[in-house]
């Protein structure tokens, strides 16, 4: 008994560092800008297809993610610098066809710049399964979880310790004020765009091991990513970490326990009962809405 | 907007006739196809369309069918059964087909249907579900075998190693529903019981949660995976990651080499029912498959520098009994084009050998399919 | 010449009207009239969303779920309950109706993205039940729909009608019913309050218009279109998978809406239009066709933030002015 738990719990820590991740992206974005950005998934997809195809050309495979991580960080901050920051009279929906727009752009240009296969990376500290309790987990799933336990201890030191991080959260309390103070905000703004990709492609290239890609990965990461950001709370890292993770373990629990037809289902009503009772998500802003 | 690109295609069409002296009369061959060239299922629609574009190229540069040249338009339905109703509509009232080649997945062939049905065209699908040959539509045939065909295959394998209780982990798209419906409907008469009835998502990351279900469940003696695309590679390496030791089967969904090179070494020790094309260089030379196998993997892989694949398989097929029925009829005319696919007897295919009959619009029988097992990353024949 | 038209309404429909009569002229081949037929029956659901985002300023992200539901009553209720499919149509309609209330109700109190959220979950729920309940539903391959009659009906009247015109006909029929509802709308006094709480919810609530009530009232009605729209999918088709309910059907259908512009009845026909016809004039392009359906998203997101109508009217208007 005590064994299936863990390894349900296992299963739902590893797919739920990659939403959580997914979900600070949203996140970044949404504090700098306002923007959600359902172009998020595709930066997963961009980082692990392209750590796949640098691979086959011959990169070995540490430098292959590390060009992988610049080259989908360039592509969020060209998302920001030819689309988001030109649309300056768009409202927040026409924003949110925008990115609809470029993840269908990208998905687009995915299929012809790489290919339709699925991919695959090897694992990067071997395929041999460690045994806790008589549950099993793979190093690569420790990977993932370390690197997302890496990356939001990194933003927590970046937005609380650096000027540039306080400039970044100055903005997404208020912009206007930010603007006033001093703050460039159309350097957050790319920024942010810059730093989603780069940690969207960062999950890419730690997943696909597991996972496989393909160039069509992106959308339902998207989906879960955002669900799990409002779970959180909209407009908070700690909230989306906390999201990813329950909705990766609703999913592995709903599939090991209740039904495995219903599974997608159980996040999904978790998250329509949290928000029926706590609209602000587990842990939104508690501000007075502005008008 | 098409009208325009059309009528552009035609004359060019027109001036290559005229310029090569061929019929003037403009009777060239139209083949129309909608295939799931991208979306969930462009696994399937991809090496689909590369083999018809392969073929049309290599039956115009002898000349065509009956002397006509041959165009092929192909649309893409995206796996999505509304697209592929309304391409369907436009290969026949705007592109005005002969034939039809197409559907790659089960519910794009139903939706389409009932337009070749009523236009009297003569269609082949590429679908796997045995719904839609039964009942039998007079103007609908299709090539690869049915799902039913796969579970009675893996089931007699499992019979003959003396294992009778498996547990099912299907996917929950098209191809694994249907799959799963028929191995239970099929299991009882087979003297098959299963134990275990798991499923997961088309895009799911992880399987563990479901198989460590299975693997503890009282005693389950093998698994049965049907399903295709990503699913089947993860629940492999799943699989292997929990250490279950009864074996596994897959369907011939994943009957490609790219499902080995995704579960890696996971893949090891798995059993699936597939066509002799996977294993073409094993064949016995005596083995009336061998040339039509080699010759077509030769040719694809030679063109497209990738591994040929089962469904580009079932393509080649489609077109060489709708060209060998073509050449029968002597003409485009769809009522003698449906008669001559219905009268295919004993052309030997890449899939098997058709048997085409009023009641029997596929005309394979699953001697055709090779129970394989793989072994060091690569196919190999179980007898 | 304005004068003699009675209100901005009936110029609208009778323009529509217009466009309807005449289109079928210039139409090469009998195919052009699928393609209208499925522009109606998009931009009826889509005339349902600019109630819901136009007028109310609220987004879904689940509305083909409603779409779903509507094309599965005429699928499921003739075939399984025996029920007239004009009666399922009205049954499907009144069941979206009554969900979008359960689920508007609490969750339209609140502002900002919960809709969104909600809806995308509403969505996904409904394409999951239908792939799931294939003794009901048929699966994710789908089941056929009957026959709603009309070529029969139309026969028996001595008209001789292509199955295809016949829909054709029926379809803008719909649209134009569709359209003159949200028209009216617009203009009754549920409209005035509905379209002051885009401009501003708190001036709205101020002057005493029940907010959370409006929203309501607009959302259930963007189900009662989609549902509708679902029905007339399926009637058209005879056959349903589940990817109507899919997500990307959901996208598709706020695209045309914002595309063509959000807040207004001509611009949503007009997105439904764009985005039906596109995938069709871009098969030309073969593999580029994603590539350039994004860009073409992007680009009139970007320089025609008001919606690709709206737009093109004010620069209309400017050449005009300048000519003058």
């Amino acid at each position: 008994m005590l064994e299936s738990f863990l390894q349900f719990t296992f299963s739902g820590l590893t797919v739920g560092a990659v939403y959580a991740l997914v979900a600070l992206g949203f996140t970044i974005i949404y504090n700098a800008s306002d923007v959600v950005n359902f172009a998020q998934g595709e930066f997963v997809m961009i980082g692990g297809m392209s750590t796949v195809f640098l691979r086959q050309d011959g990169l070995p495979l540490a430098a292959a993610a590390a060009l992988a991580i610049v080259l989908t960080t360039v592509i969020g901050i060209l998302l920001d610098k030819l689309a988001i920051a030109r649309a300056k009279r768009a409202s927040v929906l026409s924003l949110v066809i925008i990115t609809i727009g470029a993840s269908i752009f990208l998905r687009g240009a995915a299929q012809l710049v790489f290919d339709k296969q699925l991919h695959r990376l090897p694992a990067f500290a071997g395929e041999d399964p460690l045994t806790l309790m008589g549950a099993t987990i793979l190093p690569q799933s420790l990977l993932v979880l370390a690197g997302a336990a890496a990356i939001f201890v990194g933003l927590w030191l970046f937005f609380n310790r650096s000027r540039t991080g306080k400039a970044v959260l100055a903005t997404a309390n208020n912009r206007l004020a930010a603007r006033l103070v001093g703050v460039d905000t159309a350097f957050i703004m790319a920024l942010s765009f810059g730093l989603s990709a780069a940690i969207g492609a960062t999950a890419g290239v730690l997943i696909t091991p597991l996972t496989l890609t393909s160039y069509d990965v992106g959308l339902m990461l998207a989906l879960k990513g955002f669900a799990a950001a409002m779970l959180g709370g909209l407009g908070n890292p700690f909230g989306a970490l906390v999201g990813g993770l329950a909705i990766g373990l609703i999913e592995a629990f709903g599939a090991g326990y209740v039904s495995s037809e219903y599974k997608d289902a159980s996040a999904f009503l978790v998250i329509l009962l949290i928000l029926f009772l706590m609209p602000r998500g587990l842990f939104g802003k508690k501000t007075v809405e502005r008008v | 907007m098409f009208g325009l690109f059309k009528k552009a295609t035609l004359l060019t069409t027109a001036a290559g006739c005229l310029a090569l002296g061929a019929t003037p009369s403009f009777a060239e061959i139209k083949i129309g196809s909608v295939l799931a060239v991208t979306g969930p299922a462009s696994f399937l629609g991809d090496p689909e369309k590369k083999t018809l574009d392969m073929l049309v190229e290599a039956v115009n540069a002898k000349g065509g069918i009956n002397g006509e040249p041959v165009t092929l338009i192909v649309y893409d339905s995206g796996a999505d059964a509304n697209k592929a109703r309304t391409f369907a509509t436009r290969l026949v009232e705007d592109d005005e087909v002969n034939v039809v080649i197409g559907g790659s997945a089960t519910g794009s062939t139903m939706a389409m249907i009932p337009v070749f049905a009523e236009n009297d065209i003569p269609f082949i699908s590429l679908a796997g579900a045995v719904e839609i040959i039964d009942p039998v539509n007079s103007w609908v045939f299709k090539t690869p075998h049915t799902d039913r065909m796969a579970c009675e295959k893996i089931f007699a394998d499992l019979k003959a190693r003396g294992l009778t209780k498996v547990g099912l982990i299907s996917g929950t798209g098209g191809f694994g529903k249907s799959m799963r419906a028929q191995c239970l409907d099929v299991a009882p008469a087979k003297g098959i019981e299963v134990v275990a009835d798991e499923t997961y998502g088309p895009k799911d990351a992880d399987m563990t949660p479901q198989l460590t279900n299975i693997k503890n469940t009282d005693g389950l003696q093998a698994v049965v995976n049907p399903g295709f695309g990503q699913g089947p590679a993860i629940v492999t390496r799943n699989y292997r990651q929990l250490g279950i030791e009864v074996p596994l089967y897959q369907s011939h969904g994943v009957a490609s080499k790219g499902f080995i090179d995704l579960a890696g070494e996971a893949a090891n020790g798995v059993r699936l029912p597939a066509t002799a094309l996977l294993v073409a260089d094993q064949l016995a030379e005596s083995d009336p498959q061998r040339e039509v196998v080699t010759s077509y993997k030769a040719a694809y892989e030679e063109k497209y520098g990738e591994p040929v694949s089962t469904f580009g398989g079932y393509a080649y097929d489609a077109f060489m009994l709708m060209k060998a029925a073509l050449e029968t009829a002597g003409s485009t005319d769809g009522e003698a084009v449906r008669a001559a696919i219905e009268g295919t007897k004993g052309y030997l295919g890449v899939t098997g050998a058709f048997n085409m009959s009023a009641d029997d619009h596929l005309g394979l029988d699953s001697s055709a399919f090779r129970m394989l097992e793989i072994k060091d990353g690569a196919w190999t024949i179980v007898e | 010449m304005d004068r003699f038209l009675p209100s901005p309404t009936a110029r609208i429909l009778l323009a529509l009207l217009a466009i309807l009569a005449l289109a079928p002229l210039v139409f090469p081949s009998t195919f052009y009239y699928r393609i209208f037929t499925l522009i109606s029956i998009n931009a009826i659901v889509v005339i349902g969303l600019v109630i819901l985002l136009g007028y109310a300023g609220q987004i879904s992200l689940g509305h083909a779920g409603f779409v779903g539901l509507g094309a599965y009553a005429n699928a499921i209720g003739p075939t399984h309950l025996g029920l007239p499919p004009l009666l399922a149509l009205v049954l499907g309609a009144a069941l979206s109706a009554a969900l979008a209330w359960l689920v508007g109700r609490p969750i339209l109190k609140l502002r900002g993205l919960y809709l969104a959220v909600v809806t995308l979950g509403f969505g996904i729920l409904v394409q999951m039940v239908l792939v799931n309940e294939s003794w009901l539903t048929g699966g994710p391959d789908g089941m056929a729909v009957e026959d709603l009659g009309l070529v029969s009906l139309v026969k028996a009247l001595g008209l001789k009608m292509k199955t295809a015109q016949v829909w054709y006909v029926f379809s803008g029929l719909m649209l134009l019913l569709a359209a003159w509802v949200a028209l009216n709308l617009r203009d009754s006094p549920t409209g005035r309050a509905l379209r002051s709480l885009h401009d501003s919810e708190v001036a709205a609530r101020t002057v005493g218009i029940n907010v959370a009530r409006y929203k309501l009232i607009a959302f259930v009605l963007s189900a009662v279109f989609a549902s509708v729209g679902g029905s007339l999918l399926a009637l058209f088709n005879r056959f349903v998978t589940p990817d109507v309910a899919g997500f990307i059907h959901s996208v598709e259908l706020v695209t045309m809406s914002v595309l063509g512009g959000a807040a207004s009845v001509l611009g949503g026909i007009a997105g439904a239009a764009l985005l039906t016809t596109l995938p069709q004039a871009l098969t030309v392009f073969h593999d580029f066709e994603t590539v350039i359906l994004g860009l073409i998203m992007m680009g009139v997101a970007i320089f025609m933030p008001d919606g690709l109508l709206p737009n093109l009217a004010n620069r209309a208007k400017r050449t005009r002015r300048t000519n003058r």
